[in-house]
């Protein structure tokens, strides 16, 4: 099956492009295309270790089935314009 | 009326967002606006880049909005964001909450850019006079 990735801020510019194709056989999860990814973008590990997922616009976590034709998107942190007293 | 949400690569136009959640029934208009700052952590910002996964940022933020407004009752609701580079002093994001008393938009107002800024997939590149990084968490 197919699944669109999107890639956004310090990721696309890992990756260098802002999205792909990915062939995934059936049943593979969120946590396998992260694998996948991670050994054709070996640059990407420190940011994926602190990303969340989204599938089909809606967050999910790692364990979550993929579908053919399913828009996957690995969520850097939002960092901007976080409250003084929450950085610790 | 239903909240007002934009996403664009044009300047914000704050009037119009004000216009466009006034109405005779309104008592008070809270607008914050976050600007573009010219330092950060003990950099000389040049300019910002912001990024947005757009279409699902629109679905969090009117999520959002809904929370807020559900939660403070207030109705009337515009929330602006902007993308692509973004000079010193210019806006950034936008929210204007208009209610019959000003507790509930000062509060609603409040709880739409925090939440905003921690749970919706827009980010920024901080391009400094020393280097660039995307500011992630």
């Amino acid at each position: 099956m197919k699944i669109h990735i999107r890639y956004f801020a310090s990721i696309r510019e890992i990756v260098g492009q802002s999205e792909e194709m990915l062939d995934v056989p059936e049943g593979g999860s969120v946590a396998a295309v992260r694998a996948e990814l991670l050994a054709r973008y070996p640059g990407l590990q420190a940011i994926m270790a602190r990303c969340i997922s989204a599938v089909n616009r809606k967050y999910v976590d790692a364990e979550t089935m993929l579908h053919d034709g399913d828009e996957l998107v690995f969520i850097p942190p939002m960092g901007g314009g976080r409250q003084r007293e929450e950085v610790r | 009326m239903e909240a007002l949400i934009q996403l664009t690569r044009e300047p914000l136009k704050r009037d119009e967002l004000v216009a466009a959640v006034s109405h005779a029934s309104v008592g008070g208009i809270v607008v914050f606006e976050g600007v573009v700052r010219d330092n950060a952590r003990g950099k000389q910002v040049r300019y910002l880049e912001y990024d947005v996964y757009e279409e699902m940022a629109e679905q969090q933020i009117r999520t959002i909005v809904t929370e807020a407004q559900q939660r403070w009752g207030v109705e009337r609701v515009a929330v602006a964001h902007r993308f692509g580079r973004l000079e010193i002093g210019e806006a950034s994001v936008i929210i204007v909450v208009a209610s019959p008393h000003r507790s509930e938009a000062f509060d609603a107002c409040r709880y739409i850019i925090d939440t905003l800024k921690s749970t919706v997939p827009i980010w920024k590149k901080e391009v400094a006079t020393n280097g660039e990084e995307w500011v992630e968490g």
